[in-house]
This record gives structure tokens, sequence and C-alpha cells, in this order.
């Protein structure tokens, strides 16, 4: 079954915010080999002149695939993960993301296009802390395609 | 943003590499990542589903290989100074089960914004001699 271009302007959440804690920022900095201090220590971070540990610059991916996740299990948008590759992202940070945040995603079916058996399913995942102020946007485009 | 931090935006030129960096991606690598990004896709590290799906093998995630890219323009830019990512994945990075799969990262100023002071980044990364990301940029905050 193809993708649901109808689904098209749907949106999800905010479910339960995200809790960014700074053994998270630390682990996430190891893995993708961001080398600062002001991933790990406090008082490199302030140092640097944020309150807190700051996390490095894709770390907002770790909340907004779980935001992106909705989508991809919702029944009537009809996404088969297993067939699914990933074709872009973006991110567009507000302010940075720093451990105590406490994150909320609302992610929003942008476009899906189809064109010779792929669909390309476009979301958009809006981060916002406590008080509602924006924290980053998070763009992703997957391309899954349809079964022969 | 917090630029008082980031680079010198005066001085700056187009075309200037501003940071490199090689990264020997192993199934450790891959392993790690899956664990503190929460993206347990199983073609990230078992092979006979990776195949299933028409991979030549195992290959690393792809927000893998971006996040490392913004770590290395972070290193010159300083920590939460790039305010805007953007990439498309062109071509998996297939990771072996014994040694290492090899990314090269440049670096280099390909635009600036005077009135924003901000510059755009652009990032090429290669692996076995072919690039693997398609219109890597960053815009970063610059003092």
């Amino acid at each position: 079954m193809p993708v649901n271009i109808d689904a098209v302007g749907r949106a999800y959440g905010p479910h339960e915010p995200y809790e960014v804690t700074r053994i998270k920022i630390r682990e996430f900095a190891d893995a993708v080999d961001a080398r600062s201090f002001a991933h790990r220590s406090e008082e490199a971070a302030r140092a640097e002149g944020y309150p807190d540990v700051v996390a490095p610059t894709t770390f907002a991916v770790v909340i907004a695939q779980q935001a992106e996740f909705h989508v991809v299990v919702d029944p009537e948008v009809g996404v088969d993960f297993s067939r699914v590759v990933h074709a872009d992202e973006r991110f567009t940070h507000h302010r940075p993301i720093i451990a105590g945040d406490l994150i909320s995603a609302t992610v929003h079916i942008d476009d899906i296009k189809q064109r010779g058996g792929i669909s390309m399913v476009t979301t958009r995942t809006e981060l916002s802390d406590e008080d509602g102020t924006p924290v980053s946007t998070v763009t992703s485009t997957l391309a899954v395609r349809e079964e022969v | 943003m917090s630029t008082e931090n980031g680079p010198s935006f005066d001085g700056l030129e187009l075309g200037e590499v501003v940071a490199e960096r090689q990264v020997e991606l192993s199934r450790d690598s891959l392993v790690r990542y899956a664990g503190a990004s929460g993206d347990f896709n199983p073609i990230h590290y078992n092979e006979v589903v990776a195949e299933s799906v028409g991979l030549p093998g195992v290959i690393a995630h792809g927000m893998l290989t971006m996040g490392t890219a913004a770590s290395v323009v972070e290193e010159w830019a300083g920590p939460g100074n790039v305010v805007d990512l953007q990439t498309r994945f062109t071509r998996p990075v297939p990771v072996p089960a014994i040694g290492e799969a090899t990314v090269s990262f440049t670096a280099k100023v390909g635009a600036l914004d005077a009135e924003a002071r901000t510059a755009r980044i652009d990032i090429t990364v290669e692996n076995d001699g072919q690039k693997v990301l398609g219109k890597a940029q960053a815009v970063v905050s610059c003092a």
C-alpha cells in the first residue's frame, strides 16, 4: 500500500516532554566525535557563556526522531519502515539545547511527493522549551520505496 | 545565540578551509551511535538484515556522518554556534565487520553575510574517494 498523500497537514504531539541530561549530552558527544569540554563539564560550558552543559549541533535528532516515530507508526499514513531510507535532514536552531531543558516536540507532515515508486515524506518537528519558546526546527525527509 | 565565543567574522575569506578531520568508523562506532541516538535500525549493525533490503552490507547512520560533520565545524565555530545545518544523504557508508571505514571531512567558507555576521560553511564528506553527503552546509554565528 502506498503512502497516503492525504496525510499532509497532519500533526502529532506534543507528547511527554524530553528531559535533557548532562550524561546523555556527553554520550551523544562521544558518539559523534564532538570534542569540546562544553559538552562534558558544567564549568567549561559556563566559560563559553552557557548556564550548563551544551548539546552538540545534531543532538536535537534524539528528540525529533522520537516524535517522527508517531508518523511512521500511524497506519493511516502507511509508511513501511523496512522500506525507508533517510533522504535529507535540516536543523535550524533558535537557541542551543542545554542540560536541564524540558523539550516538547510537535511533528507536522509538511509534504508527500510520489514519483517512480518512491514516496518522499517530509516532516517538520518543532521543539520548544517549558515556556513554549521555540528551541529548534528539525526538517527530515524519508524516501519510502513502494512494494512491487 | 552566544556569539561571544564564536569565531571572528572579520578576516574570513571565501574558500578558506576552516576545519578538517579524518574519522575511522567501525561497527563499534555504529553501536555507540545507535545507543546515544536511539536509532536502532538493524541495517546499522546486522549484515543479514542490511543485505535483505538491498544494501551492500551494514552501513553507517546518515545522522552519524552528519553529526560528525557538525562536530568538525563546531571545533572551529565553538559549541552552540552552528545555528543551521542541512544535508542530503546521497551515498551510504559501508562499515566492515572487522576494521574501519575512513571518512574525511573538509569544511570551507562558502558564503559570508556581513549584516548577520554569519558564515556559511560548506562541508565535503568523502568515503572511498566518493562524496557521501550532498549540499552539506552549516551556518555559523560569528563574533
